[in-house]
């Protein structure tokens, strides 16, 4: 169970986030949905820990924690940026076991194996010595996941996860959540994608465009 | 022919002189203009003050200037370097600049996003630079260090204003003791080879970066 309580962000003057409170149990996918500006991204950043709250607390299963906070294998909360964020010096496997070895201390030869797995599951098979400006978008998001997969997270969140794909691969990366839900991944989803939510969350949050987003839900 | 023969020894040893200017200076620099535009760009405002004073006068006054100051200048204040030493000594602080300035913009050039998706898969800053930041800058910056490469080559020549034996100056002796163009010729030839060597090592690694984009 993934827990956020009492979280306030401001900017300046600005209150993107005031009080908030979600919940999201474990195995589950919450979609925050709202208009832009809202500040669905500013939450999804300080889940992830590039953004410090002023205020409130993050708990993963009952234990706070501190997403900024440096390396600890339980508290891994993975995202796949709006523009995917691939390394372009380094191949699609290099970008999926970089981390694993250098954080988890994979072995070399156990990373490969995991991340060639986890390309053959997310139809990637085959791409591994390729360079991300090799792919097409759609791969490029896939090996984003599979990049956010290979640390094993807690949590795994998207940014916009359709905004840039045609409703072909928009169905695929909502084929891919199912399915990932099925191995019991806690997924947090922003969209602007009222239908995609609602076909693939477990909750839909919306937000509103001249609030502050706040309040409860649970 | 045989005067060529005759005047090769002295002007090898004067290339020598030059090509190992060239290379402490290249071998120096580099790494310590790496490090120099890291604090330019960092959040420690003293440090950013000095680099940026630092740079300001290395690339504003003229290294020519610069070399004289430590040689001929220095010794005034007590401070005494031998011909050699002097010469790197102003080589590796002017050039030092020069390159800590095309880093800083290469640093610049690399999108946040890339820090943002690093720290998310927690490496650790050390991490990020060597694995990411680092290979991307130098794709980057490749073109202007070329430039920056190939002037060198032809900067090493003002060491002759301290007394240095260099390339230049061994042609310049022997034009003015044979009275012919044989030697100076001969010199502008090996300088020629030798931005040519510079130029073919910079496509080379230039191709080595030019595996993804
Ligand atoms: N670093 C920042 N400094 C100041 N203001 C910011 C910063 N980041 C975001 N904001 C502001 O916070 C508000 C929320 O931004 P956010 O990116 O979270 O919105 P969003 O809901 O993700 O919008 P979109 O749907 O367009 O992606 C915006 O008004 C934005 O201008
Ligand atoms: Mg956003």
């Amino acid at each position: 169970m993934l827990e956020l309580k009492n979280i306030t962000k401001k900017f300046g003057e600005r209150t993107i986030l005031d009080n908030l409170n979600l919940e999201i149990p474990d195995g589950q996918i919450l979609a925050i949905v709202g208009p832009s500006g809202a500040g669905k991204t500013t939450l999804l950043r300080c889940l992830s820990g590039l953004e410090t709250p002023e205020q409130g607390s993050f708990l993963l299963n009952g234990q706070p924690f501190d997403p900024a906070a440096p390396a600890n294998a339980e508290q891994i909360i993975g995202v796949v940026f709006q523009d995917y964020q691939l390394f372009p010096n380094l191949t699609v496997l290099q970008n999926i076991t970089l981390a694993p070895k250098l954080v988890l201390k994979q072995k070399e030869k156990a990373a490969e194996k995991q991340a060639e797995r986890l390309l053959q599951q997310l139809d990637l098979a085959g791409k591994e010595q390729l360079y991300p400006y090799q792919l097409s978008g759609g791969q490029q998001q896939r090996v984003a996941i599979v990049r956010a997969l290979a640390m094993e997270p807690q949590v795994l969140c998207y940014d916009e996860p359709t905004s840039a794909l045609d409703p072909a691969l928009r169905e695929k990366v909502g084929q891919i959540i199912l399915s990932l839900k099925n191995e019991k991944m806690t997924q947090v989803i922003v969209t602007h994608d009222m239908d995609f939510a609602k076909q693939t969350a477990d909750k839909v949050f919306t937000v509103n465009a001249l609030d502050a987003l706040g309040g409860d839900s649970v | 022919m045989t005067y060529i023969e005759q005047i090769a020894p002295s002007l090898l040893a004067g290339a020598w002189m030059s090509i190992k200017i060239f290379l402490w200076t290249l071998i120096a620099s580099i790494p310590l203009g790496v490090l120099v535009s890291l604090g330019l760009l960092s959040k420690f405002k003293p440090l950013r003050a000095i680099l940026k004073f630092y740079v300001w006068v290395m690339r504003g006054t003229p290294l020519l200037l610069q070399l004289i100051f430590v040689f001929y200048g220095l010794p005034i204040i007590g401070i005494i370097f031998q011909r050699y030493d002097a010469a790197l000594c102003a080589f590796i602080m002017n050039y030092t600049a020069y390159f800590a300035e095309i880093f800083r913009g290469g640093f610049q050039a690399i999108p946040e996003g890339q820090f943002e998706s690093a720290k998310v898969l927690r490496l650790t800053k050390w991490q990020t630079l060597m694995h990411i930041v680092i290979p991307q800058v130098i794709k980057i910056v490749i073109p202007s260090i070329g430039n920056e490469v190939v002037n060198l080559v032809k900067d090493t020549s003002l060491v002759y204003v301290i007394g240095l034996g260099d390339l230049l100056r061994a042609g310049n002796v022997a034009t003015a003791r044979d009275v012919t163009l044989v030697p100076l010729v001969l010199v502008g030839v090996i300088y020629l080879a030798m931005t040519g060597v510079a130029s073919y090592a910079l496509r080379k690694v230039e191709q080595h970066y030019s595996k993804w984009r």
